[in-house]
């Protein structure tokens, strides 16, 4: 058996959110992946927060790429489409399917070896067009499903299960997307279900590139000690400079910090973040102190969490394209075919 | 004696120095008389300083294959002089600058010689040095349309077309022209032996670059979206699509676009980008050449296993690797035909003319999205960036676009069950839904790897063979849809196939074997995988050419491994030395075969 549904039956008391549906309908096949996968909690944090935000659950296009956490999009959304493509190629592959349609929602979700190796051209290109998604790396610093090697994401002087440790620099996608035109950047961890959901929601509402890097253990390779990318390690060396909570249009806003810790962003749906400053001044408008901030905990060996970066009003791939509203698939015969007398002139000019 | 319509000129230039637009100019005088003209630039890769020759064949029996044999040669690079002088056919003209005398080792007893002290001409009409280099062209088309009788309004009027908007350039443009054409009235020994006249050869035909007509047959096929990475010579084609979709599609009421153009930052994303968009309902291409289907080619056995349309053009040059990137070649058909890896195959469609291109970048978006794989127009650089005289485009509006089999919300409301691909009509094509059309039904996943009839991963072994075999009865149903072959069959025993840009000398090479004795039929091919005409073609005939535009008789190879025809009845005639075909290449291989074998020459030969 290579592929398990799961079950529909669920309890009588599931809450059921304005779509008149249960977070179960939210969900997709058994995952098949280890047990206790970091990539596992990614996904069921999607479902619960799309359930919550009652988004239409065929309304989504999962696009992935190849690896351990590009099978994840077949275990949430199992009534909308989805594209597991080539290794490395979600990127382009979620740009041509948003370039033919803007309005459903994008969730792309890769993995470091997917995204900062052999796809890592890729990555930068879709966030330099900032292609209107929710972009998430699941990133656990090594190959699963080749038995362990190392990635790119890994620490220099972190070490395989064997340890032996990795020689060389790792690259921090978060730093790239801040550098080259994410509107949306946060890095979160599996294991933060808390802080999690809400980044998701966020991202999913926002307008243009959502880059959301998830440290998301392997449990198999890469969750020793000597291993930056475990769950221990990760607990013990990582905090969230802002924690973001998202409110849909119309809800009443329920989180409450200090007064000087508060920030409201409004989102272009009319969508509320509400922003909780755990780390003193930290500006999340400010694409140079994040870039900076990240990188000089980095140095640490600690990592920064949270939502590190947005710009509500950036513009998306179609608007620096000057598209029209309408979805490109959409348009009829009529609205794309010149027509022949147009062509007699087009003849007459190579006379 | 005097010969009317019909010579080769030669111009030999420095590339980077104006040469191409004069150049230019004097074939479309040439075209605009009526008179049938070709054109072949021949460019080095490099913007600047190295040597490009443009060759013109006039030909008023239309005949407008590459000719070997220099009539005219018009010497403007002192660096290619010596072989440019021996290029020129015994009789044939040397024009050159003669401000600097030559050297008497270039000069040839059995040429005659026309020298014209240009850059002399020019240095007292024109201070600044930038335009005393670019109207050095200029002088030469003036001098030329005196010798040759080129009307000169029509070259005139060309200057104030092509500088349209840029009105301070006309004047002294045409002045340095009527320097050209007073000098050669007063001082040249012409005219010529090569005269041009009026003729009405041309009809309503148009003088188009196959890249350009190809990029109107995808705007008028109805893309909307265009992903491509430059690389000659398709770079033109994806330029061209967004030049005119810049005129042609944009929404009356918002002003915005409909459609989308993404230059890529490589070739995989180029493809990537096409095959995401086609997923997604949009119709999508990509130009490319042959290193870029090279790098396309992981998912191009994405696209085939997965079922998902895309279109390729693949303006094809010389390879392997780099190859001569600026000359032309047919060397891609089977690293198109057969891209990826595993057991995978691609349609093709192998356009001859710019109405053919743009009649089959129409044709491939229906029927990619028909046949839900990826199809490859296979064009060439001779065809793709030389602008070629043409039967007009044409559409009729009466035509509505194929966009295969899928489901919408209410379809799918009726549909007592659906597998993406399960096969319900017997043509081996499932039916696809797009993401987002019903909150219930239709949706299924997308990969590569093995899955059943309803899009489920799986590893089973018959699930997986199912599947392939499948695909096979896909390629039959191809087989059946693609255009069909040009045949013209007189019952002769012999015939050659041939297909692209080798259909521009046939006629000729077919009138010099029939002088010869040989008679040949022909069919053009115009599709892979072949049809049954295909076949009953080579049946019928005891002795086939082919004729292929690449070392390793590419084409040959493809019908003898999907037809399993008899090698030996297929005889291999080639040509793969940068240039494009000629005639004498064709008629030469054709010949020497009858003669060793002392076949019989056909009975009907015409005195």
């Amino acid at each position: 058996m290579t592929f398990v549904a799961k079950p529909r039956i669920h309890h009588p008391q599931l809450p059921v959110n304005e779509l008149g549906l249960t977070r179960r309908d939210y969900e997709g096949l058994v995952s098949t992946l280890c047990a206790g996968c970091g990539h596992d909690s990614v996904s069921a944090a999607v479902v619960q927060a799309c359930a919550e935000m009652a988004l239409p659950p065929h309304r989504f296009a999962k696009m992935s790429g190849i690896g351990c956490s590009s099978k994840t999009p077949s275990y949430f959304l199992d009534k909308s489409h989805g594209f597991n493509s080539v290794h490395g190629r979600m990127p382009s592959v979620a740009t041509g399917a948003n370039l033919a349609n803007r309005d459903l929602f994008f969730i792309g979700v890769s993995g470091d070896g997917d995204s900062a190796s052999i796809g890592l051209g890729q990555f930068a290109h879709i966030v330099r067009r900032r292609i209107n998604m929710l972009y998430i790396v699941d990133n656990n610093g090594t190959y699963g499903l080749t038995k362990g090697q190392f990635s790119a994401t890994n620490d220099r002087g972190s070490t395989s299960k064997k340890g032996v440790p990795n020689l060389y620099e790792p690259i921090d996608l978060v730093s790239m997307a801040l550098q080259i035109g994410a509107s949306f950047v946060a890095r979160s961890f599996s294991g933060d279900k808390a802080q999690l959901v809400p980044l998701i929601k966020a991202g999913l509402k926002h307008h243009g590139m959502a880059f959301l890097d998830v440290i998301s253990p392997c449990v198999a390779f890469n969750n020793h000690n000597g291993s930056t990318k475990s769950f221990d390690y990760v607990r013990g060396h990582s905090g969230p400079f802002v924690h973001a909570d998202f409110y849909p249009p119309g809800e009443e806003i329920t989180a409450h910090y200090d007064p000087g810790a508060t920030e409201d962003v409004p989102m272009p749906d009319g969508s509320t973040l509400r922003l909780h400053k755990l780390n003193g001044d930290y500006d999340v408008h400010d694409r140079v102190g994040a870039l900076e901030t990240v990188q000089r905990y980095q140095e640490k060996g600690e990592v920064v969490t949270g939502l590190l970066y947005v710009d509500p009003d950036a513009a998306d791939c179609h608007e620096i394209l000057d598209t029209v509203d309408v979805p490109l698939n959409g348009l009829t015969e009529a609205e794309l075919c010149p027509g022949s007398a147009a062509l007699e002139q087009v003849n007459q000019s190579f006379r | 004696m005097v010969t009317y319509n019909d010579f080769v000129i030669r111009f030999a230039n420095v590339n980077g120095s104006g040469s191409a637009s004069a150049n230019g100019m004097f074939a479309k005088a040439i075209f605009r008389m009526g008179v049938p003209v070709a054109v072949r630039n021949i460019f080095p890769s490099n913007i600047q300083g190295l040597p490009t020759w443009f060759d013109v064949r006039v030909n008023e029996a239309g005949h407008l294959g590459r000719r070997d044999g220099v009539d005219i040669m018009v010497a403007m690079n002192a660096e290619t002089y010596a072989e440019d002088v021996a290029s020129i056919k015994p009789g044939g003209y040397l024009f050159y600058d003669n401000t600097k005398p030559l050297g008497a080792d270039l000069m040839r007893s059995d040429i005659r010689e026309i020298g014209m002290p240009i850059a002399a001409l020019l240095q007292p009409e024109f201070t600044d040095l930038k335009q005393r280099g670019l109207f050095k062209n200029i002088v030469y088309l003036g001098a030329l349309s005196a010798l040759l009788n080129i009307d000169f309004d029509v070259i005139t009027g060309m200057v104030a077309t092509q500088y349209k908007g840029k009105d301070d350039l006309i004047q002294p443009n045409i002045h340095a022209l009527e320097i050209g054409r007073q000098y050669a009235l007063d001082y040249l020994n012409g005219p010529i032996e090569y005269q041009l006249r009026r003729s009405d050869a041309v009809g309503d035909k148009i003088f188009i670059e196959g890249n350009t007509a190809a990029a109107l047959g995808a705007l008028y096929g109805g893309a909307t979206v265009c992903a491509w990475y430059p690389i000659t010579p398709s770079t033109s084609m994806a330029e061209a699509f967004e030049r005119y979709a810049n005129g042609m599609r944009i929404d009356k009421g918002s002003r915005r676009k409909k459609f989308a153009v993404i230059q890529a930052e490589d070739e995989l994303s180029a493809i990537g980008i096409v095959i995401g968009s086609a997923w997604n309902g949009a119709r999508a291409f990509t130009a490319t050449s042959g290193p870029g289907v090279s790098l396309m080619s992981e998912f191009l056995g994405l696209a085939y296993f997965a079922e998902i349309p895309a279109v390729l053009f693949d303006i094809q040059r010389v390879g392997p690797s780099t190859g001569m990137p600026t000359r032309t070649q047919q060397g891609d058909l089977l690293a198109a035909a057969y891209a990826s890896h595993g057991d995978t195959r691609h349609p093709l469609l192998f356009p001859s003319t710019p109405r053919e291109c743009f009649d089959l970048a129409a044709d491939a978006l229906d029927l990619a999205d028909r046949l839900q794989t990826p199809v490859i127009v296979m064009s060439d650089l001779d065809l793709g960036m030389n602008p070629v005289m043409s039967e007009p485009l044409a559409w009729d509006d009466g035509r509505s676009y194929d966009r295969g089999k899928v489901l919408n919300a209410e379809e799918l409301e009726e549909a007592q069950d659906f597998g993406r691909y399960l096969d319900v009509d017997g043509d081996a094509i499932g039916y696809r839904t797009l993401p987002g059309t019903h909150p219930e039904r239709g949706a299924f996943f997308t990969r590569g790897a093995s899955r059943d009839e309803y899009a489920r991963y799986t590893e089973d072994a018959d699930a997986y063979q199912r599947n392939m075999d499948r695909l096979l009865e896909k390629w039959a149903t191809a087989a059946r849809l693609m255009p069909k072959p040009e045949i013209h069959d007189n019952g002769r025993k012999a015939g050659i196939i041939y297909y692209g840009t080798s259909a521009m000398p046939m006629d000729e090479t077919l009138h010099m074997l029939q002088a010869d004795g040989v008679g040949l039929d022909r069919m053009r091919i115009r599709a892979f995988p072949f049809g049954d005409e295909v076949w009953q073609f080579i049946r019928r005939h005891e002795l086939v050419f082919v004729v292929d535009q690449n070392r390793d008789s590419q084409m040959r190879t493809l019908l003898i491994n999907e037809g399993d025809v008899d090698p030996a009845k297929l005889v291999a005639v080639r040509y793969y030395a940068g240039l494009s075909i000629s005639a004498e290449d064709i008629h030469s291989q054709v010949l020497e075969h009858f003669k060793a074998r002392k076949l019989p020459r056909l009975t009907e030969v015409r005195s």
